[in-house]
């Protein structure tokens, strides 16, 4: 029996479909994952089942009733409980107050007095029926990160949900803490829960899961039961099944810029998000790495980039150990998070423009800025990357997100990098402007520069790539020729299968 | 010299934000006029005191524009940081240390000419107020300690310390009373007004306001501090050093609120006294809000406070209205200041 059933559900923001026209359907005690990259739609679905969003058109179904929910409490109300990603926890107070937070059970209801001791012993019972381990005394601040999300768990079925939501649950857990959290999910689905798991993470997804919806672009990839599919069909579900347009043009190698020996880094979390890396990159040429988020990608380009620190390992640019300031404008970084890393907000263009390079010529010298200059330089670079703003002296935060990406690229170009990042250079872009900052790339190549592509589009990955290496968990699983790359044997190697064993198939 | 305003836009925007101070001003004067008419007294007629109070004769307009040069540097110093996104809470205790320095070297120093020992008795009021806001700096950058709290803490610090000094080791001999000795006269700065106590400070503050505006947008320094203010991360990405550009605008600040000392003692009162700062370090606060963190602003925005209290007390001789209306007045231009600020904040939640 259907517990769920969500259809055609379409859901539409200013200038982007973010579902079009998706059905889910989840059955009793089932747990079914909601797979897909970043901005494939997920959230939004969910956001549209828990209430938060109201959906354009389609419908939800409850145990086959239609239903329509105006706030999340409606939705609380029919039995859907939500663990976001940012937990929605009060620091200060206890487990115990926090679940009950917002809430006036029946015991409470005409009581001023607020029964700690039965929300407590209630909570316990949950508890321990789903090995959630919690002291309910315990105050959240001095809770680890998988207690929390327990606590979250908690709330969600003292308030009696029947479906659980959990988006990217596993995101800001340690492996052990994973382990732990799949073994609660499991006990929920065999009391006949339902849960519905939202990831990015193949292997997570082929281990907990019974059935799969996988999202790409908003739009309903397919469904798919676990028993049937593997992690690398998986993978090109993610990734779209197009078939790769032909290389547009073949990169002149000339002297390695970039190489890296051993290196591990670590993320926030400090869990080792990079092991023992090696690779080299030449002049001329485009490397991509390919990768499902968050395998060490965004790392890797940090510490390349100089913000991360090395763990262990060597990395060289040009033949010299690079490390200090001197790195920040010999080194090309479009980052992957163009707003908090990439721009300030509130400055103008030109302003933007500029300051990586302030106190150079011809923006300044270490005493004065040549406003004149900055001006020039960012007129110069608006009609090159035609970009649409009223001028340079308007704050960058009015631009669209394509302008911005591009004038954050012609920001680091104008600098001519030996060494050149991109970040997931396209994500959040419309199809011009991504073919536009393509053009671009190519062109810095063939001028010579050493660029390093990081992407989770594969498409993007292939079509630009001189080689391709696919990161998993932190490790290279191998090094591809863009001729003998192709989308089946980069999957696989992005779901985890080393170069090597490809082989043998 | 157009230092502020380089271009169309930010034209536009300075006159914005004029305006809106221009209204909170003028709203802050009509809810206080309809106070003092329940208080039983005439607005116009206690404005109008208010008013010859603090411009009526030379006397009035001098006194005014003695209260103006502390209040202009302790403004700057709290602007400045904010600009690089630091609360600096500490002005007050920065200034004392400032006065110190400057007393110290208004007194101990001798036989030099007046050409180098007021230079000198500034530099040295600057660094030590330098060092006191750097310290809490150095803090912020390195241990990740609120500036808030340790500029709040170190101000009973550098307060208590100075009183400890003018009650025995550096009291005017034969110690009755809790000041230093004064300062000799190569020291002093030149008088421009004979008939007040007005010394060419108000004119160093406005060149000094000059330069921090200079500083903050033609040099990269200042670019590079607003955007260390603006966005940690996007600075780190970079390649600015962020903890050094803490630490730097933090000194800064201090070194300025510093220089609000240093010029108390060698323009107007030529001695350390215990207590002697009605409080210009915590209304350097609200200076450098009314002014919105820019130094041409914070000029005339210390120029409204100082008229505001010198008026009070023709104000007060005129009408029996308490002095402490104008501090009434004084919160409700912050208040409706920060009302245009918290909706600008909201609009601009909205957008993102």
């Amino acid at each position: 029996m259907s517990h769920l059933q969500m259809s055609n559900i379409t859901k539409n923001f200013p200038g982007v479909i973010a579902n079009d026209e998706i059905s889910l359907t989840v059955e009793e005690g089932e747990i079914h994952a909601l797979l897909g990259e970043n901005g494939s739609g997920k959230t939004t679905l969910m956001n549209a089942l828990y209430g938060i969003y109201r959906p354009d058109s389609g419908k939800i179904l409850i145990d086959h009733q239609e239903i329509k929910f105006e706030s999340p409490s409606d939705a609380i109300k029919c039995g859907i409980g939500m663990v976001h990603q940012h937990f929605m926890l009060v620091p200060p107070l206890t487990v115990t107050e926090n679940v009950i937070l917002g809430i006036s059970p029946e015991s409470f209801q005409w009581n001023p007095i607020l029964d700690r001791k039965t929300a407590e012993q209630k909570i316990e019972n949950l508890a321990s029926k789903h090995g959630l381990e919690i002291m309910p005394r315990s105050k959240i601040w001095q809770l680890p990160v998988g207690a929390q999300q327990r606590v979250e768990i908690l709330k969600a079925l003292y308030r009696n949900a029947e479906i659980l939501i959990l988006d990217e649950p596993t995101a800001v857990l340690t492996p052990q803490e994973v382990e732990d959290l799949f073994k609660v999910l499991r006990s929920l689905a065999k009391s006949g829960k339902s849960v519905v798991f939202i990831s990015h993470k193949l292997n997570e997804v082929m281990e907990i899961s019974d059935n799969i919806t996988v999202l790409r672009n908003g739009r309903l990839e397919g469904a798919v039961s676990v028993a049937d599919t593997s992690a690398k069909q998986l993978a090109e579900m993610m990734v779209g099944r197009q078939i790769a347009s032909p290389r547009k043009s073949v990169g002149q190698r000339g002297d390695e810029v970039l190489e890296a020996r051993n290196i591990k880094v670590k993320d926030d979390r400090d869990l080792t998000a990079v092991n023992e890396v090696s690779f080299s990159l030449s002049a001329g040429e485009i490397l991509g790495v390919a990768g499902v988020d968050g395998n060490g990608q965004k790392e890797l380009a940090e510490a390349i980039a100089g913000v991360r620190p090395l763990e262990s390992g060597e990395l060289k640019i040009s033949g010299v150990p690079g490390s200090g300031p001197a790195k920040f404008t010999s080194i090309g970084h479009v980052t992957e998070d163009r707003h908090q890393t990439g721009m300030v907000k509130a400055f103008s263009l030109s302003e933007n423009f500029a300051l990586k390079m302030c106190h150079r010529e011809p923006y300044g010298d270490w005493k004065k800025l040549n406003i004149n200059a900055m001006r020039e330089k960012t007129l110069e670079a608006i009609s090159a990357f035609d970009i649409k703003t009223p001028g340079p002296d308007v704050a960058i935060s009015t631009l669209s997100g394509g302008n911005q990406q591009k004038l954050v690229m012609a920001k680091e170009l104008s600098m001519k990098p030996k060494l050149f990042l991109a970040a997931q250079p396209t994500r959040g872009l419309d199809v011009g402007a991504a073919e536009y900052v393509h053009s671009r790339l190519l062109e810095a190549r063939d001028q010579g520069m050493a660029i390093l592509l990081l992407s989770t589009e594969l498409e993007e990955v292939l079509s630009l790539s001189d080689r391709i290496i696919v990161m998993f968990e932190g490790k290279i699983m191998g090094t591809l020729n863009a001729e003998e790359a192709s989308r089946e044997k980069v999957g696989l190697m992005m779901a985890g299968t080393s170069f090597e064993d490809i082989g043998e198939s | 010299m157009n230092v502020t305003i380089p271009a169309g836009s930010q034209l536009l925007s300075a006159i914005r934000t004029t305006s809106e101070s221009l209204a909170a001003i003028g709203l802050a004067l009509l809810v206080s006029a309809v106070l003092i008419f329940i208080a039983g007294e005439n607005p116009l007629e206690a404005y109008t005191a208010l008013i010859n109070g603090a411009f009526g004769d030379s006397f009035a307009w001098g006194n005014t524009l003695a209260r103006t040069t502390p209040l202009i540097f302790t403004g700057l110093a709290v602007a400045f940081a904010f600009r690089c996104n630091l609360l600096n809470i500490g002005a007050e205790g920065q200034l004392y240390m400032g006065a110190l320095a400057s007393v110290l070297a208004g007194i101990y120093i001798t036989g030099l000419p007046a050409i180098i020992h007021i230079p000198l008795a500034i530099l040295l009021g600057f660094a030590a107020g330098g060092l006191w806001g750097g310290f809490a700096g150095y803090l912020r950058a390195t241990r990740g300690i609120n500036e808030i709290i340790s500029t709040i803490m170190l101000n009973f610090i550098a307060i208590f310390f100075v009183s400890y000094l003018v009650h025995g080791p550096i009291a005017e001999p034969p110690g009755f009373f809790h000041q230093t000795a004064q300062i000799g006269p190569s020291a002093r700065l030149p008088i421009m007004m004979q008939k007040s106590d007005l010394s060419i400070s108000i004119i160093l503050a406005v060149l000094v306001a000059i330069v921090v505006a200079y500083i903050l947008w033609r040099t990269p320094f200042g670019l590079r501090l607003r955007a260390v203010g603006q966005s940690q991360e996007t600075a780190k990405f970079s390649g600015i050093p962020v903890k050094g550009y803490v630490f730097g605008a933090m000194g800064i600040s201090g070194g300025l609120a510093g220089l609000a000392g240093a010029m108390e003692i060698i323009g107007s009162q030529y001695r350390l006294l215990d207590f002697f700062s009605p409080g210009y370090g915590f209304d350097g606060i609200a200076v450098a809000f009314l002014g919105r963190s820019d130094p041409i602003g914070v000029i005339f925005a210390a120029f409204l406070f100082a008229a505001l209290r010198v008026g009070a007390n023709q104000m007060q001789r005129t009408t029996g209205l308490p002095t402490s209306l104008v501090v009434v007045i004084q919160g409700m231009v912050i208040l409706f200041i920060m009302g245009v600020v918290i909706r600008h904040w909201l609009q601009a939640r909205k957008k993102s």
